[in-house]
């Protein structure tokens, strides 16, 4: 008998006991020690904690970079911990935008050809990955730096560059790894401003790792991690 | 990315540069070594066949036939017509009393097939007279050098007077002696006496028929050793191949053109790699294929090699047309230099780009956001 159809997801993502170890024998080290975790579509996650405690790994085995030790993992709909390798990849390009701590832009291309890499990795056009490239810069006001090369930019400006590499695609799951931690105040303020503006949708999902306290009031719920494990999910307020 | 970094993008090629240059320069010098050792056959023109005498290894390998030998191959059936050719060293006393050897080749009298094609002064019809030779060229201005070409001179060759007639063009030869054109009848007087006398027998097939096939039927029925001129020549070229040091000594300067190149390329793009290799996990993180990223580097690769090929083998053929104008250096860059050195620039980067890309191959994905 066929089996029905997995009832449409409530949460972008769902983690269930997931576990994590580097390492084996007396060398092996839990880095996640049974993490569940559910982030509803629409929402900002930001995951915080003090450095070792788990963050970059739990938030690559989300993105579908890292495959867990244990537990299950699901994601936008897709059980990421039975799916293949191949097909992790194509998920990751055609549903995950990832907004890194450096801005890994690669230095030969200018803004709006780096903002175009995700749609060329995706098989479009060159033009008309271009054109739509082009419209997202502008959208974050970066209109007049299309040709510039990474190195002709300020922080700030790569950064937003960046943002929108990760968003020209529209993907439903944006991952973003210490995103201000370069930045000045000001900077930090605006790239934070931009993510919660144009990424936080009502069918994406936003997990953001960060030290930087000023990021915080930015989140929907903010997950602190101790020694691998989530030890609180809070709503930030004023104070935190 | 590769271009990107100047510095590293000039260094592959540079790489790429060196080698192409390197072997397509030193392949061109052993193929023109390698040309010089055939040109006589080159320059004979008419006769298909060449037949001498069965131990015959190469063209200045030369055992004398009987002069009835020649009566024998013009009696096998489908040779059209079969003529007496002299090849030998002769020494020449000048008119000032030095000694000069030459290379001695002597014409069937009456029709004179072998006959140079490019005379310079004089003319070929002049070999009829008596004591008539005619010199090449380059052989003249190595005995009369910085002295302008005048017919008439004389000298002596086995106590027997030989005249200057004509000048001639011709190709120049691996002893790089003078060469002397003359009658058969008259090469044979100014040869050391000898039992046998017959270097070798030009033939024609008839018309229609394969020179191949009536090579076979003459050494069938003289017992003779018959080659065509491509035969012969591919002969020679292997014999040289296999008895002298001559393809090892390039071989290796070949060989360390592609190791250095190799080398310069394989570390440079490796560094190139290593230094990306945040961006490469980005791109991997994004969803890029490892076939993506191995078609990226790839044609980068082949950016660096296309250019660097271009570069050298322009430059190994500026070198060839200098020193055709300026040196004695034998250069012959033919279509197959340039082919093997465009297979030897590309294992090259595909050595050097593979080599580094599988770094990137094997690398997690998750390691980008690992600080």
């Amino acid at each position: 008998m066929p089996s029905p159809d997995p009832p449409a997801p409530t949460a972008a993502i769902t983690l269930r006991g997931v576990t994590k170890e580097f390492g084996s024998g007396e060398s092996r080290t839990r880095a996640l020690r049974g993490v569940d975790l559910e982030v509803p579509y629409g929402e900002l996650l930001m995951l915080i904690g003090p450095s070792g405690c788990g963050k970059t790994t739990l938030v690559s085995i989300v993105a579908g970079t890292l495959e867990p030790t244990a537990g299950t993992v699901h994601s936008l709909g897709h059980d990421l911990t039975a799916m293949a390798n191949g097909r992790k990849v194509r998920f990751r390009r055609e549903n995950v935008g990832f907004i890194f701590q450096a801005t890994n832009l690669l230095p030969a291309l200018s803004a709006v050809e780096n903002t175009a890499v995700p749609l060329l990795i995706a098989g479009w056009r060159r033009q008309q990955a271009l054109e739509v490239a082009a419209a997202m810069l502008a959208q974050l006001g970066l209109e007049d730096r299309l040709t510039s090369l990474p190195n002709e930019l300020s922080g700030g400006q790569q950064q937003r560059v960046t943002i929108a590499r990760a968003l020209v695609h529209e993907p439903r799951l944006l991952v973003c790894d210490e995103p201000t931690s370069a930045l000045d105040a000001e900077n930090g303020r605006i790239t934070m401003e931009l993510i919660r503006a144009i990424a936080v949708q009502p069918d994406r999902a936003v997990v953001v790792v960060t030290h930087d306290p000023r990021a915080y009031p930015f989140a929907d719920r903010i997950a602190t991690m101790e020694d691998g494990r989530i030890e609180s999910v809070k709503v930030p307020t004023d104070q935190s | 990315m590769l271009i990107g970094n100047r510095g590293k993008y000039l260094g592959i090629i540079f790489g790429v540069v060196f080698a192409a240059l390197l072997i397509a320069q030193q392949s061109s010098i052993f193929c023109g070594l390698m040309s010089l050792t055939v040109s006589q056959i080159r320059d004979v023109e008419g006769p298909a066949i060449w037949v001498m005498d069965e131990n015959v290894q190469f063209v200045d390998d030369i055992k004398p036939l009987k002069d009835t030998e020649l009566f024998r191959v013009k009696g096998v059936p489908g040779v059209d017509w079969a003529v007496r050719f002299y090849k030998g060293i002769a020494r020449a006393r000048l008119e000032e009393g030095s000694y000069e050897q030459m290379i001695l080749l002597g014409l069937d009298d009456a029709t004179l097939i072998g006959a140079p094609q490019d005379v310079v002064l004089g003319s070929i019809a002049a070999l009829r007279t008596p004591d008539a030779v005619i010199i090449d060229e380059a052989g003249y201005g190595r005995i009369w050098p910085n002295e302008p070409f005048r017919l008439g001179r004389v000298f002596e060759m086995n106590d027997r007077r030989a005249v200057i007639v004509g000048i001639t063009k011709a190709s120049r030869t691996f002893q790089s002696f003078p060469i002397l054109y003359t009658r058969y009848s008259q090469a044979v007087r100014f040869a050391p006496p000898e039992r046998k006398v017959l270097s070798f027998v030009l033939a024609n097939p008839e018309p229609g028929l394969d020179p191949q096939r009536v090579c076979q039927r003459i050494t069938t029925q003289t017992g003779l050793q018959a080659l065509t001129r491509s035969q012969f020549i591919w002969q020679t070229i292997w014999y040289y191949l296999r008895k002298t040091g001559i393809p090892i000594n390039f071989g290796i300067t070949v060989l360390l053109g592609f190791i250095v190149g190799t080398a310069i390329a394989g570390q440079t793009f490796y560094l190139f790699t290593v230094e990306n290799i945040r961006q490469f996990d980005a791109l991997k993180a994004m969803g890029t294929g490892n076939g993506t990223i191995l078609l990226m580097v790839l044609s980068q690769a082949l950016n660096v090699g296309l250019i660097g090929y271009g570069v050298g083998v322009g430059l190994a053929a500026g070198f060839g047309w200098w020193s055709q104008t300026t040196t004695r250096l034998s250069f012959f860059m033919p279509w197959q230099v340039l082919g093997l050195t465009a297979i030897a620039v590309f294992v090259i980067v595909l050595v050097a780009s593979v080599l580094s890309v599988r770094k990137v191959l094997v690398l997690d994905p998750a390691i980008v956001f690992r600080g």
